[in-house]
């Protein structure tokens, strides 16, 4: 009766179109008198899942005013100043010698990370769901560090420790490695911000992983590590996948953890988002935002792809 | 011929697992790469921070400037994390309870923070409120202050911090369903009585699970507050710029003692989030772990 009263309806199936293969995706419609007796004792039972709860109206508003203001119009403001540059301007700051190599650095440094997220943190992924490990728990909670640590500490810590005169630093001067103030250490730094992604993203996968196909493989004479590459890794290689983009994703962006141990040397050690930072800086507004309009899109097309992958992946979202 | 491959071959007699030697090898290879990448960082923290002694760490916290640092920082987590739980619960209330059309668009629109650069996530503002951005002209006219000011700080925190509330609400309250609100609306509860009695109790630690990890990101935020802050000592500095200044004027027990706190903030975070997450391990209705996993905080 409650469904009757209401002004607006709202359902997923619609009644209206009930043996419709394709379900009509938050269809809206009033009552209206036309609707014979039966239709609408058919409405109303789809109907009554989501009509009766109040506050639609206020809280959808909200969220889109709210959405709007803090996001969406802040965004665009990033394509309408790029915009107010010349398309020759526009091409000519975005394919800058100096800003060619800070994607070059940044691309590049970001996919050696993540290649070396893929292999680390399927491996801890493994060790944390299939081994018996004191102060397991532990580990998998420290895991989840790089997102909880503030960047700028990442930054400084990471620096301390691979400089010249740090703990990891002197050990591997003296194996002639330099680490900070090098793009080596911009790939250590986005490693370690990366790290959590893919061992979030596979190890849900191998926890819900069943044996039998294992012990299937095992007992037709396949050798453990043969078992491992034709059985198990292709169950884990979507999820890999995605933990893949998601580190690669982050790493792109990434400021605050690779600023200090990088030293930010143009042509060298300059990653892109420091580029704009520098225009910024020189108040070349058109400039800044030129860049950060290549980063944006590159971003979007990630997201998109990362959005598809885990459509097929299943529930993980980014 | 086969079943003597399967007895001569020690994996297959029991559980298939890997020979001793080989689980050594992996779990140590694995700790190793932890050990170097997550506690070694972690601990150098600490190491720093104390290296002239315990009196010249708690002396670092007595200077005026870092006493506004953390002051700034409180407020700005103060102001954001209230400002996108309101938003949170909102944005989970229409999508989770109701359909409507362009439902997964508006999901995927409340997470495109999260994929836009720290950097980029402070140009907008400038961009916006900036001396020669859009608004410039008219806001120095009146007179306001936005960008190296508190308010830019505040947006910029605002903006970074947007989807954690709403995408820990919304899976937790689509699995909830709408039963229990359609029964104490039937027996006659208000809405918001049937919201404070029955949807809120019910989501209370998932709520508590994304303020901790929205207030973890609100007070540890740096690249996007460090492009709209101008780092004007004692005014515009929040912890993080305020480690960022000590460390470039080579003052590093004084940059890792402010380190300290966030690291140590950064620590009560995960704990506080495994244990919600181990006390309701048993209870996925109460709190979303299994949607969780795989999710950056």
């Amino acid at each position: 009766m409650e469904a009757f009263s209401t002004k607006s309806i709202r359902w997923k199936n619609s009644g209206l179109k009930m043996n419709s293969a394709s379900p009509v995706q938050g269809f809206r419609a009033p009552v209206r008198s036309r609707l014979n007796r039966e239709k609408v004792i058919a409405l109303s039972y789809s109907l009554k899942k989501h009509s009766i709860l109040p506050g639609f109206e206020l809280a959808l508003g909200y969220t889109l005013l709210y959405l709007s203001l803090i996001v969406l119009i802040p965004l665009a403001a990033v394509f309408v100043s790029a915009g107010s540059s010349t398309l020759e301007q526009f091409w000519a700051t975005i394919t800058h010698p100096r800003v060619l190599a800070s994607y070059r650095l940044s691309f590049g440094a970001s996919f050696i990370a993540a290649m070396i997220n893929v292999v680390f943190g399927l491996l801890v992924a493994w060790v944390l769901v299939r081994y018996r490990l004191p102060g397991k728990r532990f580990i998998d909670a420290l895991v989840d560090l790089p997102f909880a640590l503030p960047t700028a500490v990442a930054g400084i810590a990471l620096t301390a420790v691979y400089a010249p005169n740090g703990w990891m630093g002197g050990w591997l001067g003296q194996l002639g490695i330099r680490v900070a103030y090098t793009r080596l250490g911009v790939i250590v730094a986005l490693t370690f911000i990366g790290l959590p992604f893919v061992v979030r993203t596979v190890q849900p996968i191998l926890q819900d992983l069943s044996k039998e196909a294992e012990e299937a493989a095992a007992s037709l004479g396949a050798g453990r590590f043969q078992t491992f590459r034709k059985v198990i890794l292709p169950e884990l290689a979507p999820s890999l996948l995605t933990g893949f983009a998601l580190a690669f994703a982050r790493a792109l962006g990434e400021y605050g953890s690779v600023v200090f141990i990088s030293g930010n040397m143009p042509m060298r050690t300059e990653i892109t988002p420091l580029l704009i930072l520098t225009k910024l800086e020189q108040y070349d507004y058109a400039g800044a935002a030129a860049i950060a309009v290549v980063m944006l899109v590159t971003s979007f097309v990630l997201l998109f792809i990362i959005n598809t992958l885990q459509k097929r992946t299943g529930r993980y979202q980014f | 011929m086969q079943n003597a491959a399967i007895l001569s071959n020690p994996n297959t007699a029991g559980a298939v697992g890997e020979s001793r030697g080989v689980r050594w090898v992996l779990t140590g290879v694995a700790l190793a790469f932890l050990g170097l990448f997550l506690f070694v960082p972690l601990a150098a923290v600490f190491v720093e921070a104390l290296k002239k002694g315990l009196w010249a760490y708690l002396r670092s916290f007595s200077d005026p400037d870092a006493r506004a640092a953390i002051r700034l920082t409180l407020t700005t987590a103060g102001i954001a994390v209230p400002l996108n739980l309101i938003f949170g619960v909102a944005a989970a209330w229409a999508i989770a309870k109701f359909d409507f059309k362009g439902k997964s668009v508006l999901t995927t629109l409340i997470d495109l923070p999260f994929a836009v650069s720290p950097i980029i996530s402070g140009l907008i503002f400038v961009l916006l409120f900036g001396l020669h951005g859009w608004a410039g002209a008219w806001l120095a006219e009146h007179n306001i202050k936005i960008i190296f000011a508190v308010p830019g700080i505040v947006l910029a925190t605002v903006f970074v911090t947007f989807p954690f509330i709403a995408r820990e609400l919304i899976p937790l309250m689509q699995s909830q369903g709408t039963e229990e609100e359609q029964a104490a609306l039937v027996l006659g509860a208000s809405g918001w009585r049937t919201f404070t009695r029955i949807t809120l109790p019910n989501i209370k630690w998932g709520l508590l699970y994304g303020l901790i990890l929205c207030n973890a990101r609100a007070m540890g935020e740096f690249g996007a507050v460090s492009v709209v802050s101008g780092h004007i000592r004692g005014q515009t500095n929040t912890i993080p710029l305020y480690v960022e200044i000590l460390y470039n004027e080579y003052n590093f027990v004084a940059a890792f003692a402010m380190a300290s706190l966030l690291t140590i903030l950064a620590l009560v975070t995960l704990a506080a989030k495994s244990v919600i997450e181990w006390k309701f391990a048993d209870e996925p209705s109460k709190c979303s772990r299994t949607e969780r996993e795989g999710r950056p905080i």
